[in-house]
């Protein structure tokens, strides 16, 4: 059987960034698994701009993006294999994949890291009701269309739903030609980012009908018209608010979910609001040595948080296979623990109050959907954690709290919280070392 | 050309026929109206191979359900078809069903179904814990499966073309017109002429017949809504899962498929349209409601991974009509196949064979093929025996639908064969790719780029599913 130190499943933006710190963290055996023909995943069809402003200080395309970290790759000489399937993932870390050439191989990792991205939420699972035509796409598939194939689906375009990629397609159909007639989101607010309203949507006078979804699907071979209604509070159809447009193309941004097959079939414990893993602190999973990061640990409006976080979950995969080296090496295994202070301590003089390896659940309440991580164990808190959320709803001019247990110690004012942007949190060691017998950090959102 | 037989609908009655009959020297040909085998009311239905203990005793509905169920076995090891014996369970919620499953039972002796059973409540709830907690008691029935009914339907048509049968499809019957000696059968696509014709036209076998009889019938497609649940769901019961029919209905059914999802449904709505295979919002929330009646924690809504509808071929007194039409000889009516017309099809096959026969007195050839292979699924095979096929044929090693782990070898396979798939939904009903979870978000593309290349078509002239379906308009630079 083939061995690697480090086998990441998935060559997009987070399997790239992670490969990148694990070998700056000191490891050398390093395989990126990638299914497509080419890295960089799904930044190859996102030809428009506005990627890596935080990164790199500048506005990039997605292949440009992409295509920094991929040169950086192959300048590093760090292993990878394209249109290669993994089909399996063990508890014990042994990946089975599949290509071509190689046919069914198992490769033993010291650690895996999952970066598999997302998938598209599909019509099917929205329960329109109406026909089953042809002109009915996600949103990432007429991009790929689009952008790849050089094909255009249609030019009477609808779009349901409001995510980031609708308002890109909304954008780039209309610039191919297309009439984009309306998107309708079934949400009172927008499921993408302001700036994306602004520029795709609103410079293009294309109409965003908040609070509205389709109804009604004609066309029996092809589409022909959809039926738009507006919806209420509870998200019911508010009879007489039916409007027929006639469409060749009915685009769906409705949602996009982790791909999580592979780490359910391992046994890795998923949070069912993110629909990704549970990690801690390392971003590693609820299965030893399996760490998580990217899209498929939860969804991301900005290729940058992904490279930030996958960098992370990359350093943490290093640590823990040079950690498992050396417990290895060592004949008394008692030794680890000391290793594992030493390792990840580094400022040990302020260790204050943080004895022993206790772990501290997040939790997100009032407002907060959720937290990345969930989990925090007291001794591998390296200076600070870097806590990401969503919230569930619109916000204006109100707080975002952090309490460690029932003291407030974080209470950040907020012009603006929505669903649609990922929101970060910084909690500190020192913060952490302050407090004994620390339980629980909780999120919460606060009009005052 | 004169054809000694023409079968009107290559759906899973017309191809059954289709293959019994090419035991014999006749000349045959199939016309079909869309693209593909299997496009009607034999690709839309609940999948299920009935034991037998709905129909009404001394119907010939009752009758060919038994019949077919036991064919199943020989059938599915001939024709290389996924089915599975897992066995239907009826529920009862409430003590005063009890006596209307008494009923059933006695109804399924009555129509010569074996091992039939009835269960206490415990004895249901301890072979599926997953049943309501209401549940009184059951009536189980292990000779009830689940089939692919389109592999059913395929695999009869593709075994049918290897014994010389002609398929034509886009080809829509116009008008039927009785000559001297023959029947003219004018098309869309030219016209035909034939000694006997066979009515399986499904929801149109009305039309067909009523164009050479008086005696006028009338079928009403009668929609079935259904939603298919995610392969999580798949092992939330092993049995299928029937509802006792109350004075308020059917009820629905909720049951494992033989590829690991799980499917619920249908409705029952009488329509006259018979195109309109529209789904309807009350339609699914009658399933979401229903489905919930004999099972629980099915959360429909959070795990169904498409829906969708189809049409059953009601005829006023439900029953099957095969028979030759008396006012037109030599016009077969095999009409009001509605459910369990899945199940009946290989008896019904077997029937219309008989008709023909005692009438025609063809000869049997001698070197008909009773065995069809289907589409090499490597998800079988050992990693040695898989690593051989690679290694022989990399295009197996090439993953295109993720969800469903479909190769690019299978794809080219359901292409190149006899009768082999021109559309996305011709490779999907073919190889399962596009019909997982993301349902062709990823794989489409490729599917495409697939289909363009084997066929030698451009791009913009593939469809989803024939006619005007195309996928995409046009190319973005021209």
């Amino acid at each position: 059987m083939q061995k690697y130190d480090i086998v990441i499943i998935g060559g997009g933006p987070a399997g790239l960034s992670a490969g990148l710190s694990a070998k700056k963290a000191g490891i050398d055996s390093i395989l990126i698994l990638e299914r497509d023909s080419e890295l960089g995943g799904i930044l190859n069809q996102c030809i428009h701009n506005g990627f890596g402003l935080h990164t790199f200080k500048e506005e990039l395309t997605g292949p440009e993006y992409a295509s920094r970290f991929i040169e950086q790759i192959i300048d590093k000489d760090i292993e990878y294999r394209l249109d290669t399937m993994v089909l399996d993932i063990s508890p014990n870390r042994i990946v089975t994949a599949m290509n071509k050439t190689e046919g069914m191989f198992q490769i033993r990792a010291g650690a895996v890291i999952l970066a598999m991205g997302c998938r598209e939420r599909p019509r099917g699972a929205l329960n329109i009701p109406g026909y089953r035509p042809a002109g009915i796409f996600s949103a990432g598939t007429a991009q790929r269309l689009v952008n790849i194939e050089g094909y255009l689906p249609g030019k009477e375009v609808v779009i349901l739903g409001s995510g980031d990629i609708g308002l890109i397609m909304a954008r780039r159909m209309t610039l191919e030609g297309a009439k984009v007639k309306v998107v309708a989101e079934v949400m009172p607010y927008s499921g993408g980012l302001k700036r994306n309203i602004v520029q795709c949507l609103d410079d293009y006078q294309i109409p965003l009908k908040l609070s509205h979804t389709v109804v009604d699907i004609e066309g029996k071979d092809h589409i022909e018209a959809v039926t738009i209604a507006e919806v209420d509070s509870n998200r019911k159809v508010i009879q007489g608010t039916e409007k027929r447009y006639t469409c060749d193309t009915l685009l769906l941004s409705v949602g996009l979910i982790p791909e999580n097959e592979l780490s359910k079939n391992a046994g890795i414990e998923i949070s069912s609001v993110t629909n990704g893993p549970i990690v801690n602190e390392s971003l590693e999973t609820s299965i030893s040595g399996i760490f998580a990061c990217g899209n498929v640990l939860h969804v991301h409006d900005l290729v940058d948080f992904v490279s930030e976080e996958a960098g992370k979950a990359g350093e943490s995969a290093a640590l823990y296979v040079l950690k498992s080296k050396e417990t290895r090496d060592d004949v008394n295994e008692n030794l680890s623990n000391v290793i594992v202070n030493r390792t990840n301590l580094t400022d040990s003089e302020s260790l204050g109050d943080l004895r022993t390896d206790t772990i501290i659940n997040v939790k997100a309440e009032e407002g907060v959907r959720y937290t990345v991580p969930s989990k925090i164990r007291s001794l591998h808190v390296n200076k600070f954690i870097n806590l990401r959320f969503r919230v569930g709803n619109v916000y204006k001019n109100s707080f975002v709290s952090v309490y460690l247990d029932n003291e407030r110690v974080i209470h950040n004012k907020k012009r603006i919280l929505s669903p649609g942007e990922m929101e970060q949190v910084v909690v500190t060691k020192e913060m952490l070392c302050q407090k004994t017998d620390l339980k629980n950090i909780t999120l919460k959102i606060e009009s005052e | 050309m004169l054809y000694d037989v023409v079968i009107i609908g290559a759906g899973v009655s017309g191809c059954a026929i289709a293959r019994e009959l090419s035991k014999y020297k006749l000349n045959i040909c199939v016309l079909e109206k869309e693209e593909d085998v299997c496009c009607g009311t034999s690709k839309a239905n609940s999948a299920i191979i009935h034991a037998g203990f709905d129909a009404k005793p001394g119907s010939l509905m009752a009758k060919l359900n038994v019949l077919g169920n036991e064919m199943m076995d020989d059938l599915s090891e001939d024709l290389d078809i996924p089915f599975k014996r897992n066995g239907s369970m009826v529920v009862c919620i409430n003590k005063v069903g009890l006596k209307g499953l008494q009923e059933l039972y006695e109804r399924g002796i009555a129509n010569k179904v074996k091992k039939l059973k009835l269960l206490s409540r415990d004895e249901a709830l301890k072979l599926e814990p997953n049943l309501s907690d209401n549940v009184e008691g059951a009536l189980l029935a292990p000779t009830g499966g689940i089939v692919c009914p389109f592999i059913l339907n395929i695999a009869m048509a593709e075994n049918a073309y290897e014994n010389e049968v002609s398929f034509y499809f886009n080809t829509k019957v116009l008008k039927i017109s009785k000559c001297e000696d023959f029947y003219q059968i004018i098309t869309n696509n030219g016209d035909y002429r034939a000694k006997y014709i066979v009515n399986a036209a499904g929801v149109y076998a009305d039309v067909f017949h009523n164009m050479v009889s008086e005696n006028k019938i009338h079928i009403t497609p009668r929609r079935g809504d259904y939603c298919l649940l995610d392969k999580e769901m798949g092992h939330h019961v092993t049995h299928t899962i029937f509802q006792l029919p109350t004075k308020y209905g059917k009820g629905v059914l909720v049951s494992p498929t033989v590829h690991g999802n799980l499917i619920v449904g249908p409705t029952a709505i009488d329509i006259e349209d018979k195109e309109s295979t529209a789904t309807t919002m009350e339609g699914i929330n009658e399933l979401i409601h229903k489905s919930e009646i004999s099972v629980k924690n099915l959360q429909v809504s959070k795990n169904v991974i498409t829906s969708f509808a189809g049409l059953r071929a009601c005829e006023a007194n439900h029953d099957f009509i095969i028979r030759e039409v008396p006012d037109a000889p030599c016009f077969i009516d095999c009409v009001g196949i509605e459910s369990p017309g899945l199940t009946a099809s290989p008896a019904i096959g077997v029937m219309v064979r008989e008709i023909l026969v005692s009438k025609e007195h063809p000869v049997l050839k001698d070197n008909w093929k009773s065995k069809r292979k289907g589409i090499l699924n490597p998800n079988n095979l050992s990693i040695n025996e898989r690593n051989k096929l690679i290694k022989n044929n990399p295009s197996y090693g090439n993953i295109v639908c993720r969800c469903e782990s479909v190769s690019e070898g299978e794809i080219l396979d359901a292409i190149n064969r006899p009768l082999g798939a021109r559309s996305l939904d011709g490779v999907k009903r073919r190889t399962r790719a596009g019909m997982g979870r993301c349902q062709a978000g990823f794989c489409s593309p490729k599917v495409m780029e697939i289909i363009s290349r084997e066929l030698d078509i451009p791009m913009e002239e593939i469809t989803k599913c024939g006619g005007k379906s195309h996928i995409v308009l046009e190319k973005t630079k021209k």
